[in-house]
């Protein structure tokens, strides 16, 4: 009986403290508490941050900038010398584009970006990154066999197509700017910009479709 | 094994839990505040991951975020004066506050 009763007061102490967070969500509440606190950060910079790049900071940048690439040759000029500089005239710049690079796709070759030590990304031009992007095996396998794990994206590149793999860093992060299909000739930037994917400004896209997404 | 994005499939979440987005929040605000810097964060994140690996831990979006908040306590500990111990007494005291407050009822630190 006495088992019984204890199984009991830890069922019913489970219950009462089943709304406890979890270790990690308190040791975050721990730093934030501090940190606001010793006047490290606000608790709106915090909050306007969570807010932006969960509701409002995405792909659909990107893919602008890659529209507007395609459309303006002038802009496509400055993008190839100055990214960093040139996505300032959307108003782009922030969070990881302090230094970017713009690296283009031809019929001969492919790029693929990478961050082989964390997940360096241009956050404020492409949103957060996709969980693959952090895991281990995309960050060893994209620099070992590009090709295999282009394949199992599903771009199957010919042997006559060289591919390029580009390391961030947290000084220099990258955007793929893929090939304009053909059949668009007489699209404005805005519809181009429906058929940009963000896997093709990463690398791990290559053919766009005329579907607007 | 990776697989191409599905465009049917709907729009999941950007975050799976708050804390991961509160994690990267603060990192970015100390960045940017100039408390730490980029590279800083870039080393120590590779580092915590690399240890992730080692431990064998499984290749997650939740293990990725343990590791980034590893990394931005190891960082906040060198770098503020907010030391790794402040850290552990103000999760205890957060435990104790959730302890002490009724379900349903907003959790308060106690001021003292």
């Amino acid at each position: 009986m006495a088992s019984f009763k204890s199984e009991e007061v830890a069922a019913i102490h489970r219950h009462l403290h089943s709304h406890l967070p979890s270790d990690p969500a308190l040791r975050v509440k721990a730093l934030e508490s501090l940190a606001i606190e010793k006047g490290l950060v606000t608790a709106e910079t915090i909050d306007s941050w969570i807010e932006a790049y969960r509701d409002h900071i995405g792909p659909k940048r990107g893919a602008a900038v890659v529209a507007r690439a395609w459309t303006d040759t002038d802009f496509h000029a400055r993008l190839m010398d100055d990214a960093a500089e040139a996505i300032r005239d959307f108003g782009f710049e922030g969070s990881a584009t302090g230094h970017l690079k713009a690296v283009e796709n031809t019929s001969d070759t492919h790029n693929l970006i990478v961050c082989t030590l964390c997940s360096c990304y241009p956050f404020s031009l492409l949103g957060m990154s996709p969980s693959w992007y952090k895991s281990a095996e995309y960050r060893a396998r994209s620099v070992r066999e590009p090709r295999k794990v282009l394949a199992e994206f599903g771009v199957d590149l010919a042997r006559d197509i060289a591919v390029r793999v580009w390391d961030s860093t947290a000084e220099l992060r990258y955007i793929v700017i893929p090939q304009r299909p053909k059949g668009t000739e007489s699209w404005d930037a805005d519809r181009l910009a429906g058929i940009v994917t963000r896997n093709s400004m990463i690398g791990t896209d290559r053919d766009l479709t005329l579907e607007t997404c | 094994m990776f697989a191409p994005d599905d465009p049917l499939a709907p729009a999941g979440p950007v975050f799976a839990e708050p804390w991961h987005a509160q994690t990267l929040a603060i990192a970015d605000a100390l960045i940017s505040s100039g408390h730490i810097t980029a590279a800083d964060w870039a080393e120590t994140l590779g580092a915590a991951l690399r240890a992730t690996d080692a431990a064998g831990r499984a290749d997650t979006s939740e293990t990725y975020y343990g590791a980034a908040l590893t990394a931005l306590e190891t960082l906040t500990a060198r770098n503020t004066l907010v030391s790794a111990a402040d850290l552990l007494l103000r999760k205890q005291q957060w435990i104790a506050a959730y302890r002490q407050t009724p379900h349903g009822k907003p959790v308060m630190l106690d001021p003292g």
